[in-house]
């Protein structure tokens, strides 16, 4: 109960922060428009492909987009020794990874929300008619990159060239992941009627999420404290 | 002592290799089907295995190195991985070669092919990772790190080729079919390749583990010398 209390002080603060500074909303939801844009160069943005590759292209923006939020994670409490300072504090490392990933769960499913509006109006399609549906995809794709994305972070905090570590390392990570959001989100967007593998690619986020959260908390120890 | 084991090793797979050699060359017939090309199956499925077993060897080495903190399962795990990729590495470039002749394509987004490579883009950014720190125990634990989150994934997204359809051939090892599709003539020659290969990985590791122990060794003299400095 404590370390979900602290999480949410974690989370609570970094959202604050962000809100004052909005450094990584403001550089993710940017850098999101500048690859749809790109990609309506690609192919023909008025096409009933979109419907097709409208999931892929989304977790694309979303896994691009993300790491920039990632990279600050860790990264701003560098000056001023304040990630020593956390780690000295009485919070648990649990916490404050999972503080951290909440708070990058919650940033990123707002630059996806401002996404996918922006790519129903540019590339012409109806995103609204199963947004419940969509919006659950959303929030457990999400939750998994936000998790691993908050372990890698914090792991590569340190590390020479950090924000070319952060890609080279997660998106590989995020791979079953992402197969799995993006067949849903393809099928959500066409409105078809899901197969029983359909289902399966919903377990797999479910699994995804579960154990990569369940390692990220029995390790959390191991990849914040020196 | 340990470099009289990999020198044995080595010598060992060599000979077994040989013989291997020998045997798929001279005494085993072209398969129906496939013709000549079958047999660089002897060494794409061992070659698969053997990085797929090595992974998880450096997985339980991870796991020692972060229980202990005893860097030498730090260096098994690294030298390992490292041995690995270069057999996960054989057996995707053997399989586009076999790939290219029988389906008339080099490459195909089949699951399974997508696992292999996937699961050479993790261990290849653990390798990165760990050149990018010079510090070693913070390199050791945030690699061990890495190794358990990788060898995780890498069950998720192997259970994924099993649920979904795919174009790669099925199973026909017995252990997996439970018998009756290998004929015993190739089944024997592939186990035996196996062995070599698996001999010859061991080998590998326990050179490349010595090498990794004094690349540390060197490091922390020349800290030393820069500390009295």
């Amino acid at each position: 109960m404590k370390t979900v209390k602290h999480a949410l002080l974690i989370a609570r603060k970094d959202l604050a922060l962000e809100l004052r500074t909005k450094e990584s909303l403001n550089a993710a939801g940017a850098f999101a428009i500048v690859i749809l844009l790109l990609f309506s160069f690609a192919f023909d943005p008025d096409s009933e492909m979109v419907k097709e590759i409208g999931g892929g292209l989304l977790w694309l923006v979303f896994a691009f987009a993300g790491a920039l939020v990632f990279n600050r994670s860790f990264a701003r409490e560098l000056p001023n020794d304040c990630l020593d300072t956390l780690l000295a504090s009485p919070l648990s490392p649990a916490s404050l990874l999972t503080g951290k990933a909440l708070a990058n769960f919650l940033m990123l499913l707002a630059m996806e929300l401002i996404s996918i509006v922006i790519f129903g109006i540019f590339f012409n399609v109806n995103w609204t008619h199963r947004f419940g549906e969509l919006s659950l995809v959303f929030a457990l794709g999400t939750w998994g990159i936000s998790m691993l994305g908050a372990v890698f972070g914090a792991l590569t905090v340190n590390l020479r060239l950090r924000e070319l570590m952060l890609p080279i390392i997660i998106y590989p990570l995020l791979i079953p992941l992402l197969i799995a959001a993006i067949e849903l989100t393809k099928l959500l967007l066409s409105n078809q009627a899901p197969t029983p593998s359909d289902f399966l690619w919903a377990k797999i986020l479910v699994v995804f999420d579960l154990v990569f959260t369940a390692l990220a908390i029995m390790l959390a120890d191991t990849i914040l404290v020196n | 002592m340990r470099d009289k084991l990999a020198i044995g090793l080595a010598a060992a797979a060599s000979a077994l290799l040989a013989n291997n050699l020998y045997q798929m060359f001279m005494v085993l017939p072209d398969e129906a089907l496939q013709g000549a090309i079958y047999r660089i199956l002897f060494f794409h499925a061992p070659a698969a295995m053997v990085g797929m077993i090595g992974y998880f060897v450096a997985l339980t080495f991870s796991v020692l190195y972060l229980s202990s903190k005893n860097f030498l399962y730090d260096s098994l795990a690294a030298s390992i991985v490292e041995v690995s990729l270069v057999f996960s590495l054989v057996n995707i470039v053997t399989g586009s070669i076999w790939a290219r002749i029988i389906w008339g394509i080099w490459w195909t987004w089949d699951y399974r092919l997508t696992s292999a490579l996937v699961c050479i883009l993790i261990f290849f950014g653990y390798l990165v990772m760990r050149r990018a720190i010079d510090e070693p125990t913070q390199r050791a634990r945030l690699s061990s790190a890495l190794c358990i989150f990788g060898c995780v994934d890498v069950v998720i997204v192997w259970k994924s080729i099993e649920w979904f359809r795919n174009q790669h051939p099925g199973p026909v090892l017995d252990f997996r079919t439970g018998g009756g599709k290998m004929d015993p003539a190739y089944s024997h020659v592939f186990w035996l390749n196996f062995l070599a290969i698996l001999l010859m990985g061991v080998a590998l590791v326990l050179i490349r583990t010595r090498q990794e122990a004094t690349a540390r060794e060197i490091d922390s003299l020349r800290r030393l010398a820069h500390t009295a400095a």
